[in-house]
């Protein structure tokens, strides 16, 4: 079972190379046209399509499976173009080798660039397919008909693919003249078709990076510092006793003791019992623990790797228990974060004004809103698994950028980039920029010392905590007018955030963790102002609504006190819920329901379309007020005010005396243009809301001056499931419409829903997430 | 050293300490991919296996407490072709995001369906209770599981 099992994950994930190259056959005397999606950088059909001599189709995608669906959802697109069935589209994602780059699966943008360029080069593929049938038939290409990669001329005499694929030309440019089907014409896309990765995940099959086990393969571990920052000093004395046999083992308290003690305290405050040897030679000692292959040390960098995985993890405890650093700089005193970040120095940018005169009679009011750092927290913590072989290092890795990481790995390893191999394979949903990038280098800087091994490393649970980029803490101010009418007449609004991306992707640095550890260490990139209309901490800070007067500054904090990066949404989920909390609190003073205030600041036909259809569903009451322990409040955001547009209506319920705060329900409205896959599209959403709902309730990482205090899931509690809402869905197809994405267009809405549900409920408003039972206690009371 | 383990129905010999965890041994020499490390310290379920029909956390069993206990893991339920009601429930609700906690979530509902095969959708919820999952996958769970228990889940 296990050899075949390897065998197809070999054939998965890389076993099969097919010769091709992306330069192009026909040098352009002139600047070439500009292709829709991601065609424009990867401009040959076959860089994303090949028909084989069996007339299936092979189908690369630089963008990855990341739990969101996104490769059924992208071989929809394909058969659909090609007339094949989906069992006879295969697909190939993310590998260095083999698919085009795209760039990092990241932003909602995976269905509209990789899908419009599959769009487009399948239409012509089919195209080409066509002509030579029809050649070969005689007949006119438009009479020809296809049904199951079969062409069929009017008369019954037929071609199939397989028939014509050895004369097709497909190493052509794309033209994207090829007009794609109509909606109507559609019988794969717009179908709820099942994921194409759930059945071997609900039956124990291969799936993941973490379950790659390659020949020969050994384990590693990696000792990281107690907080940013700290160099390794050396080892202090030896913790390690010898066995009656002679071989050194860590045996004063149980393994399991061991593990617990780490992931739930301080490394540094593990302490074994029992007699302690004074012996020389710490490493060596370490490297004679059984199993292990290797002690590597590279600068500040520390790891281990055994033959088997308990034996690694014992040599990394034992490691981190001697091993001695110097202290890194202090962190910030967490209960006067906003203070720290609103003092540092900032870039500031007027990124969007509107100017008029401002009416007569206008009343002023104004809000501060915050949000914490908050953490990716993936369920499996991050790994990758990588080998050296004859100057060649392939990496396995669930990356959400296979090219941008081969880039910071070259760095880091100073290998030329055309000697790495970064091919993806799954991991735990990540949400945005976790650790996945950091555990391949770590990977490939312990494979230098396995002698032509590949070496696994998972990161452990704490690991994942205190070393991923969290989503950074933001400060949103915001002060408007009302007009005697009750109209929106002024809207000044103000953020301050960090950089919301430090991916390998970023230019001029390499931005691994282990990079900056290393003796000759790496410079990051410098952090930058991410440019709207797509934008960081201020995405959708822009507002939708048609306000006549509008000014919104950016306040962009170059220093990094905790390591950030982008977390799903960046700055929408924090933007979204100050704007659509004030919204709600302008609606107050103007005396109107949160439904109608909305729309009557909306011109945006589709704006309105999901607001109504989820009041609707809701049955929304105009003027309806809580009762003190039950509300109902709205959200809405069309997602970067590019994407997909979301209303979401919470009903919430509040324990006076606990504090807690229970979301029971949580509807919501959804267009996403023409929709390719609704079950998908419904998943996304349904997940995207009810994650929400623990970032709105639950999370905010904790930390104190010596180092970062969520470590674990009881230092850092996500909902669990007596406390999901449950959540209906009203999906607006629009067939002509562009598909838009959908992974983070309910988060913001979803939070707004439910602080306003709490204030309509309670008539008190909570502007500092998370909401916690401790910050509504105080509200009530106060 | 070698321990005697038995899983899904066959014993085993493995090459490890005593105080091994479970989840490596099933994973690391018996190839078994269901159960997945998730935390290492018994709070996020992702590593749930059966033993003797009880849900555990094989991240934190040693193996040498296991004695002659029977060990049950996703993989013995049924296949992609012939798969367990909880399997083909799963599929058919696509009650998966990412999945990597999938299958902890289907052996502590496999141990609940056997003890309770008509759950309320409540006693699945407070069932669940003690597995994480990120994705929000939440309700499609719930969803699968009372559907696995229409199709008689026990078996």
């Amino acid at each position: 079972m296990n050899a075949i099992s390897r065998r197809a994950f070999a054939a998965g994930l890389g076993g099969i190379t097919l010769a091709f190259t992306f330069a192009p056959r026909l040098a352009f005397a002139q600047q070439p046209a500009r292709l829709p999606g991601s065609l424009g950088d990867n401009r040959l059909l076959d860089a994303w399509i090949r028909i084989g001599s069996d007339g299936n189709a092979t189908v690369c995608t630089g963008k990855v499976e990341l739990g969101q669906g996104i490769v059924t959802a992208l071989a929809q697109i394909a058969a659909e173009e090609l007339d094949l069935p989906l069992g006879r589209v295969q697909m190939i994602s993310g590998d260095t080798e083999r698919t085009p780059n795209e760039g990092v699966t990241a932003g909602s943008q995976s269905i509209e660039n990789s899908g419009t360029a599959l769009r487009l080069a399948g239409a012509q593929v089919r195209a080409i397919l066509l002509e030579l049938a029809a050649k070969r038939l005689g007949a006119d290409a438009a009479a020809l008909s296809v049904a199951e990669g079969v062409v069929a001329a009017p008369d019954g005499r037929k071609l199939s693919y397989a028939e014509l694929a050895a004369a097709a030309d497909l190493h052509r440019e794309a033209t994207a003249q090829v007009r794609p089907k109509p909606a109507s014409a559609h019988r794969i896309v717009g179908k709820p078709i099942a994921r194409r990765d759930i059945p071997g995940k609900v039956t124990g099959g291969i799936a993941y990076v973490h379950d790659l086990r390659l020949p020969g393969m050994l384990h590693g571990r990696i000792v990281r510092p107690p907080c940013y920052g700290a160099k390794l000093e050396g080892f202090d004395e030896v913790r390690i006793e010898a066995t009656p046999d002679g071989a050194p083992a860590v045996r004063d308290s149980s393994f399991l003791g061991m593990i617990a003690e780490r992931e739930m305290l301080h490394s540094r405050t593990v302490r074994l019992s029992g007699d302690r040897a004074k012996l020389e030679g710490f490493e060596a000692r370490v490297k004679a623990m059984p199993g292990v292959v290797a002690v590597v040390r590279d600068g500040s960098f520390l790891g281990v790797i055994a033959e088997r995985e308990e034996q690694a993890i014992k040599a990394s405890l034992a490691l981190a228990e001697s091993a001695r650093w110097t202290a890194g700089p202090p962190l910030p005193d967490q209960a006067h974060i906003y203070d720290r970040l609103l003092a540092l120095p900032t870039e500031d940018k007027v990124v969007n004004e509107k100017q008029a005169a401002l009416s007569e009679g206008v009343k002023f009011v104004e809000a501060t809103y915050r949000k914490p750092y908050m953490a990716h927290a993936s369920i499996g913590p991050s790994c990758a698994v990588a080998q050296l072989s004859d100057g060649r290092m392939t990496v396995w890795t669930h990356s959400q950028g296979v090219f941008p990481l081969r880039g910071n790995l070259a760095m880091a390893l100073k290998m030329p980039a055309e000697n790495i191999r970064c091919i993806h394979a799954e991991g735990a949903g990540c949400y945005g920029h976790n650790a996945a990038d950091d555990a391949a280098l770590d990977a490939a800087l312990l494979a230098r010392a396995a002698a032509g091994r590949p070496v696994r490393v998972q990161w452990m649970r704490a690991d994942e905590f205190l070393w991923e980029p969290f989503g950074p803490a933001m400060v949103m101010k915001v002060r408007a007018a009302l007009s005697p009418a009750g109209r929106i007449a002024d809207w000044n609004y103000e953020l301050w955030s960090n950089t919301h991306s430090t991916r390998p992707s970023e230019p001029g640095g390499d931005n691994l963790l282990a990079s900056g550890y290393l003796a000759e260490p790496q410079r990051p990139a410098p952090p930058r102002m991410l440019p709207l209309p797509a934008g960081g901490g201020d995405r959708n800070a822009v507002p939708l609504y048609a306000f006549p007067r509008q000014r919104i500054v950016n306040h962009f904090i170059r220093d990094m006190p905790l390591r950030v990066s982008a977390l799903r949404t960046l700055g929408a989920y924090a933007n979204v819920f100050a704007m659509e909390s004030f919204m709600d609190e302008l609606a107050l003073l103007a005396n109107a329901d949160p439904v109608a205030f909305r729309l009557a600041h909306l011109e945006d036909a589709r704006a309105r379309s999901v607001i109504e259809a989820v009041a609707k569903k809701a049955g929304w009451k105009p003027g309806e007020r809580g009762d003190g322990s039950k509300g109902r409040g709205i959200g809405f955001a069309k997602y970067k005010n590019l994407a997909t547009y979301v209303a979401a209506i919470a009903d919430v319920e509040i324990d006076r005396v606990s504090g807690r705060l229970a979301v029971r329900r949580v509807y919501a409205a959804v267009d996403a243009g023409q929709i390719i896959n609704p079950d998908g599209l419904a998943n996304q959403i349904e997940g995207g809301i009810v994650q929400s709902t623990s970032w709105t309730l639950n999370e905010e990482v904790k930390f104190h001056q010596a180092e970062i205090r969520s470590r674990d899931w009881d230092t850092y509690p996500i909902l669990t499931m007596p406390e999901v809402p449950l959540v209906e869905i009203e999906l607006i197809d629009r067939p002509e419409e562009r598909s838009l994405g959908a992974g983070e267009a309910a988060q913001g809405p979803a939070a707004a829903a439910i602080a306003n549900a709490f204030a309509a409920a309670t008539g008190k408003r909570l502007r500092d997430l998370p909401l916690t039972p401790a910050r509504v206690k105080a509200v009530l009371e106060g | 050293m070698a321990i005697n383990i038995k899983v899904n129905g066959a014993m085993h010999s493995v090459p490890a300490e005593p105080d091994t965890p479970l989840l490596y041994v099933l994973r690391n020499d018996l190839g078994l991919n269901a159960a997945k490390f998730g935390c290492g310290i018994a709070q996020c379920g992702a590593c749930t296996v059966l033993v003797d029909g009880k849900p555990v956390r094989s991240c934190a069993t040693p193996i040498d407490t296991l004695g002659r206990s029977e060990i049950t893991t996703l993989e013995s339920l049924g296949t992609i072709e012939r798969p367990h009601p909880l399997q083909a429930a799963f599929m058919a609700e696509q009650a998966a995001q990412c999945g990597y906690c999938i299958p902890g979530f289907m052996m502590v509902a496999k141990a609940l369906l056997d003890r309770n095969p008509q759950p309320s959708e409540a006693d699945v919820r407070q069932g669940l209770a003690g597995n994480l999952c990120r994705c929000g996958a939440h309700n499609r769970i719930v969803r699968a599981v009372l559907r696995a228990a229409q199709m008689g889940g026990r078996i």
